[in-house]
């Protein structure tokens, strides 16, 4: 019996005929059964071979049971019925004894006969011609393997999007992992994005294929690795792709051998990857001073019902002041050809508005965890970003967790080709005061009039009082304190009452256009460097802004007359990073504080009241 | 005048084989039909050719005697064993008439049981093809007629053999038993392993040929001991020297490997075919010396014994082969072909064109824009003429195969193909054939068969669900000729009455026809576009009209799958082959086959004409290739060298060349002249289902199951061969690789199969196969 293992025969064990004779009613003793068995085994491998013969015949490769059946009938023995679906048939072996069925799933006739969508039946077969070589010289390229728009590309991508993708899905692991390394880094494939796409929507059509579904899910993680590639708008498509490993009940789940959970768990884990590369998108847009208000807007609204908490912290927060250059102008812009592009502007401040009030109050709940956590200064950090970042995501599965990491860590090392900064919470009060530089009272109203903050214990305002102070110190000159106001009050927006922002036509008193508006907005492309600039500068130190001059800066930079303000804007950045991290953690213990009560109010009214 | 006497003898093969066979299997299973059909060859014949048959017939007794004397000592033991079997069955079931008969048709005297050893060529070995047709009761009926048709041959027959049959038992167990007289099987191992230490320790240049007598040695030695019930001993034999065997044997070993009990040995099919006929192994003298010398010396009488009894070597004087010599020659199952089998004259020559004098003013009509070329076409067309006038020495007579009539359709056809063939495109390594591919979609059924008609007008398909479709690829529609109502009211004397007949309401691009219970396998169109022969796993070919589309005959006589049919080149004859090893002639007006070509081993896998319609090539899963001679039924090549099962055959345009794809994925190119192979082409990495020349033979293409059509330098090959006039001599073969200076270029599709490839008749090259998602 051993060696007839090695010769990889078909056999039915002794056991099996008894079993079987047993439940045709027959007692057969050991001998006999292992006479049979040793026959039957026989015959199965002679009907089995000349099976075969009718498989070659028919010109296939695959031996159905129709073939084997034809086998039978020509020697004399009775077919197998009821075998001849095209589907696998799932063999599986019985909990108790060691019996091995083939699943036979219940059918309701009733449900079938009066089912309403009957499946019309398969098209007629035809023949079709196509001119395939034209004197043989036609395409000596493998057709079918490459979409045709890539012939356009040159030779050499060609080739490499051949090797690429014949090592991913080939049969060599090896070059698998190597095709792999060099699709997450290589800076060059940019023109290649969209076929490579176009091969991972190809998951739909190798659902029952594990393997392949597994390497083309590596290769989506080496497209959403490599940074020097900007997915944009093929991010739906992969999302596409993965949500379908993720949630369809793929063909290969019904062999319960295959362990498709992983696969799943897999592609979950990457979709928080592409999450990432959608808010890097939508930052992308915001950053982009030419691109209209109305795609802002989009970016602004997306980060915010989409993202949630934490997009608008690390999309948009850090991106504010250097955006607020561009709507300030366009705002202050009172010429009537500016109208409608105001009333677009008014529309983003909105938006921000709620955006950035929503985010306040959200990190006012989670205040106390983040403070509690980031108790251990500096090597905590990373890891609290992490969690941040990923705030849906179970701890991953062991095998995995290397994966997950990897992707994390891309997304707070950033890389050459995105802005994503190195990230870390800001606290709250420091945000807050950020946020009340630029919107001034219409953020402070809005939160003291929720019911939260009415009752807010006296600690904390006195804290934010405190650290509102600090910086608004200079906030509070002249300039702002006259912007501001009249910005808000020029907005009748009330997102909280219909849930999304609306602007009003801009209000009458358009004449009242300061000096030299006209100019700043020539200047704002220069002005919105110098702020990006700047916004980098105070994000590599968030922990501290508070006590940095640069406090002072932006509302220069922002308000001063081009002429004057940009050698001033300049001066004072460069004490800034000679502040140690350590005055962050020293803050830590003060924001803790302000956590702990904070935490019972989330518990009560807080919740109920959150905008959106 | 050999091939003359074996025809008798043929119907004697017969005999024996049929009643082998069923008492072999122990069955016995009705088979009248079978019966009647089994004895048309001599009692129908080809009317035509009776005279033809007789003369030779009656006049050379002597020669058949000779012939038969020559070759007792080699064939005779084994054909006595299998005759006295029979005849001892016939006994048993009281069937005394056709014991007579039989022992009078092979000369037997009632006291000694001695048999005329005879047959040992290709029709003598028909006899231990083991089909599964069987014979029962009824078969003194059969004898009765095959003794009326041979009354004449069995008194020209009797020849004694001057060795006495030693057989204590003649039972129907002889077949097996002569494994049971050996020595002690349990010193197999030993006398294998010295023999191949012996083997190891001889000069090169011997070793490769001697190494020839591993493998059926081997096999041999494995079934002894499985027949002695030596059943463990058996598997350690074959666990130990399974390793040495070439890789090429691979598929037959694991068969051999599942067998591992006297019972099994009754039904397996391969086991007969190593047990009834002898492996063919060609060594030349001095290592043949060698072996005996070895084998005497040692006393070595057991292998000496399976060698003699098991087989039959072919000894040449000269050079021993090298091993890629006798590589390229082996791999059927039962060794390589002998020589002398393919000593037989071919005429592959082909048949002068019948003179058709073109209507000169219609060619004007058609070559109006070009002015030149008219006259041109004249004096080639003369040229031709005059060739053919000059007779081919290699072409059979024109009337050696009686051949239907040309009616005016089919000369106006012929013009039609002159005017293409003027057009037709020059093909060469530099100007390579347009490829048109033909796909079927939603073929979810399977396709199993596709045929285009010569002029590329229709195609048809055979499908696994039993259907025929066929489409028309032109604009033109098919369409039904009236019901016979209809066809009353028609004009006769009207001009266009050719046209009146069909039924508008009919036209469609495709019709389906349905009568076959089974997939259909293969499918051929009559040369002149009116039939479709289609045959099925169901045992039937039919025949179908493409003017009615309705089924006209149902061609029964395999009884079982016949995988293969062709039509003859000049219509009205056409060929099958299938399951049961035996290749059926026939004719359309004729409900029994006019020939039936026994000698394979295997199921005959492909079946096609030569172009002059005198002979049929037969390929086979045993892997070897015959060359079959329709006037008579001999076999008159043998082609081994395959490594697979053959799946595809093509005669070359000029008819001197046939070319074979395998399973294996190799292309071996033959020349029927001297039979020898000259060419292999090697790339294809799957099945090859279908192979084609272009229509002057410079192109030879071929489709697998690897999606590929690979266009291969038919002319450079033939070149080669010519300079190498050397091989044809020594009959050896001398093969360089060169397959890839010969591949002229690979076409890839898609996601379908290659089952088909057609050259219009201005070579386009044609290729068809249904898609596969």
């Amino acid at each position: 019996m051993a060696d007839r293992d090695e010769r990889r025969f078909a056999e039915v064990s002794r056991e099996s005929v008894k079993l079987m004779a047993e439940s045709a009613g027959a007692e057969l003793g050991d001998d006999v059964a292992a006479l049979l068995a040793e026959d039957v085994c026989y015959r199965l491998r002679e009907a089995t071979q000349s099976s075969s013969q009718f498989m070659r015949h028919a010109k296939r490769r695959k031996l159905t049971v129709e073939d084997f059946n034809r086998a039978l009938r020509w020697s004399n023995v009775e077919a197998v019925c009821g075998y001849g679906a095209q589907d696998a048939l799932p063999f599986r072996p019985a909990k108790e004894g060691e019996l091995f069925f083939i699943e036979d799933r219940d059918i309701n006739l009733v449900e079938l006969a009066l089912a309403t969508n009957i499946p019309k039946g398969c098209a007629e077969t035809m023949v079709r011609v196509n001119v395939s070589y034209l004197d043989g010289k036609g395409n000596l390229e493998p057709q079918g393997t490459v979409p045709s728009a890539v012939q356009s590309l040159s030779d050499d991508l060609l080739k490499y999007y051949q090797q690429i993708t014949r090592a991913i899905l080939g049969e060599d692991p090896h070059l698998m992992k190597v095709a792999l390394l060099d699709l997450q880094s290589n800076s060059k494939i940019a023109a290649l994005l969209p076929y490579f796409v176009y091969v991972i929507s190809g998951v739909k059509s190798v659902s029952h294929d594990l393997e392949q579904l597994n390497r083309l899910l590596h290769m989506v993680k080496s497209l959403v690795q490599n940074p020097y590639l900007y997915l944009g708008s093929y991010v739906r498509s992969l999302v596409s792709s993965v949500m379908y490993c993720i949630l369809e009940p793929l063909a290969a789940s019904i062999n319960p051998l295959n362990d498709h959970w992983t696969l799943r768990d897999y592609a979950a884990l990457l979709l928080t990857g592409l999450y990432h590369q959608i808010l890097l998108s939508l930052q992308k847009v915001l950053s982009d001073p030419v691109r209209p208000l109305c795609s802002h807007y989009g970016a602004v609204v997306g980060s915010t019902l989409w993202g949630g908490r934490c997009a608008v912290e690390r999309v948009l927060f850090p991106h504010l002041p250097a955006y607020w250059a561009n709507l300030q102008a366009v705002l202050d812009d009172y010429s009537v050809s500016n109208a409608q592009v105001k009333a677009d502007g008014h529309k983003v401040y909105g938006a921000i508005l709620v955006a950035v009030e929503r985010l306040l109050k959200m990190k006012a709940l989670s205040q106390p965890a983040d403070g509690g956590s980031s108790g251990q200064p500096g090597s905590a950090v990373g890891v609290v970003g992490y969690r941040v970042s990923s705030p849906g995501l179970s701890p991953p599965p062991e095998p995995l967790s290397e994966a997950a990491l990897g992707i994390a860590s891309h997304l707070q090392a950033g890389g050459a080709g995105c802005p994503w900064e190195e990230w870390t919470p800001v606290p709250l009060p420091a945000m807050y005061c950020e946020l009340y530089s630029f919107f001034g009272d219409s953020l402070a109203v809005r939160f003291s009039t929720g019911p939260g903050f009415g009752s807010y214990p006296p600690c904390p305002p006195s804290q934010l009082g405190d650290a509102r102070k600090e910086p608004c110190g200079p906030a509070s000159n002249p300039d702002t304190a006259r912007k501001m106001p009249q910005l808000t009050a020029n907005l009748n927006i009330s997102p909280r009452q219909d849930g999304s922002p609306r602007t009003d036509p801009p209000p009458p008193s358009l004449a009242s256009t300061g000096p030299g508006r006209s100019l700043a907005r020539s200047s704002s492309s220069s002005s919105s460097s110098s702020s990006v600039q700047r916004s980098k500068s105070s994000l590599s130190r968030s922990g501290q802004r508070p006590a940095g001059p640069s406090r002072d800066v932006f509302p220069k930079a922002r308000f001063t007359s081009p002429q004057t303000g940009l050698p001033t804007t300049f001066a004072p950045t460069p004490p800034v990073p000679a502040v140690p991290p350590r005055a962050y953690a020293h803050k830590l213990p003060v924001i803790g504080r302000v956590g702990k009560p904070v935490r019972r109010w989330a518990c009560s009214h807080y919740s109920l009241h959150l905008p959106l | 005048t050999r091939d003359d006497v074996c025809f008798p003898f043929l119907n004697l093969a017969h005999a024996h084989f049929i009643f082998k066979m069923a008492a072999v299997q122990g069955g016995l299973v009705d088979a009248v039909e079978e019966k009647d059909i089994k004895t048309e060859p001599s009692s129908d014949g080809i009317g035509n050719n009776n005279a033809n048959d007789g003369g030779p017939l009656s006049a050379s007794p002597s020669s058949s005697a000779s012939a038969g004397s020559n070759k007792s000592s080699a064939g005779a033991p084994e054909d006595q064993q299998t005759l006295l079997a029979v005849l001892q069955f016939l006994k048993k079931n009281k069937l005394t008439e056709s014991v007579d008969i039989l022992r009078r048709e092979a000369g037997l005297p009632e006291d000694s049981l001695d048999l005329k050893g005879g047959d040992s060529s290709g029709a003598g070995s028909g006899g231990a093809a083991g089909s599964g047709d069987a014979a029962g009761g009824d078969a003194s009926a059969l004898l009765s007629r095959v003794t009326a048709s041979t009354a004449s041959s069995a008194a020209v027959a009797p020849t004694f053999s001057p060795t006495a049959a030693g057989e204590d038992q003649p039972d129907v167990n002889v077949v097996l038993s002569a494994y049971s007289q050996q020595g002690d099987p349990k010193l197999y191992p030993v006398y294998y392993s010295g023999l191949k230490r012996f083997i190891e320790s001889v000069l090169d240049c011997h070793r490769a040929e001697l190494s020839q007598v591993f493998y059926p040695l081997f096999v041999h030695m494995y079934l002894e001991l499985v027949y002695n019930n030596y059943e463990s001993e058996a598997k350690a034999f074959f666990e130990k020297y399974t390793g040495d065997q070439e890789c090429y044997y691979e598929d037959d070993l694991r068969i051999l490997s599942s067998l591992s009990k006297r019972e099994h040995m009754r039904g397996n099919e391969t086991l007969l075919d190593f047990r009834t006929s002898k492996f063919v192994l060609r060594i030349s003298r001095d290592s043949y010396q060698l072996l005996k010398r070895h084998l005497q010396e040692r006393q070595n009488n057991q292998i000496w014994n399976i060698i003699q009894e098991h087989l039959y070597i072919d000894i040449f004087d000269g050079m021993p082969r090298s091993k890629s010599q006798i590589d390229a020659m082996s791999g059927s199952l039962a060794g390589e072909g002998k020589r002398e089998a393919n000593k037989a004259k071919v005429y592959y020559g082909l048949l002068k064109e019948p003179e058709i004098e073109l209507p000169l003013d219609d060619e004007d009509e058609e070559a109006e824009n070009e002015e030149g070329k008219p006259k041109k076409k004249k004096p080639k067309k003369d040229s031709m003429g005059s060739k053919s006038k000059k007779q081919d020495p290699h072409a059979p007579s024109q009337t050696r195969i009686p051949l239907p009539e040309l009616k005016d359709s089919d000369k106006l056809d012929k013009i039609m193909y002159m005017k293409e063939a003027t057009k037709r495109i020059r093909l060469g390594p530099d100007n390579l054939p347009s490829i048109c591919f033909y796909s079927f979609l939603n073929a979810y059924q399977g396709l199993t068969a596709v045929d285009f008609t010569d002029d590329s007008s229709l195609i048809a398909g055979g499908f696994a669900d039993s259907t025929v479709r066929v489409w028309s690829v032109t604009p033109k529609k098919l369409r039904k000729v009236k019901s016979a109502a209809d066809l009353n009211l028609i004009d006769k004397e009207s001009d266009d009455v050719l046209e009146r007949i069909m039924d508008e309401k009919t036209a469609s691009e495709s019709k389906i026809l349905y009568g076959h219970s089974g997939p259909v396998y293969g499918i051929s169109f009559s040369p002149d576009r009116n039939y479709l022969l289609s045959s099925s796993e169901d045992g039937t070919v039919r025949l179908w009209s493409l003017q009615t589309f309705t089924c006209l005959v149902g061609y029964k006589g395999h009884n079982y799958p016949v995988w293969d049919t062709h039509f003859s080149p000049h219509g009205y004859y056409f060929i099958s082959g299938g399951h049961d090893r035996v290749a059926r002639l026939w004719a359309t007006d004729h409900y029994q086959p006019l020939r039936m070509f026994s000698g394979h081993l295997a199921d005959i896998t492909c079946t096609r004409f030569h172009p002059n319609s005198n002979y049929v090539a037969t390929g086979s899963s045993d892997r070897t290739i015959r060359l079959w001679d329709v006037l008579n039924g001999n076999c008159v090549r043998i082609f081994t060298g395959h490594k697979g099962p053959i799946h595809a055959l093509a005669f070359s345009p000029n008819g001197k060349f046939l070319a074979s794809g395998a399973t294996d994925g190799r292309v071996l190119l033959w020349d029927i002249g001297n039979g020898m192979m000259f060419g292999e082409l090697k790339g294809h990495t799957d099945s090859i289902y279908s192979l084609r020349f272009s229509r002057d033979g410079e192109i030879l293409a071929s489709g697998s199951m690897d999606n590929t059509v690979r266009l291969w330098d038919a002319l450079k090959a033939f070149d080669d061969l010519e300079t190498d006039d050397f091989t044809a001599a020594t009959g050896h073969v001398h093969l360089q690789d060169n397959s890839q200076e010969l591949l002229l270029g690979t076409y890839v599709s898609k996601s379908t199969p290659v089952i088909h490839l057609h050259f219009t008749r201005r070579n386009l090259l044609l290729a068809a196969g249904s898609y596969n998602p």
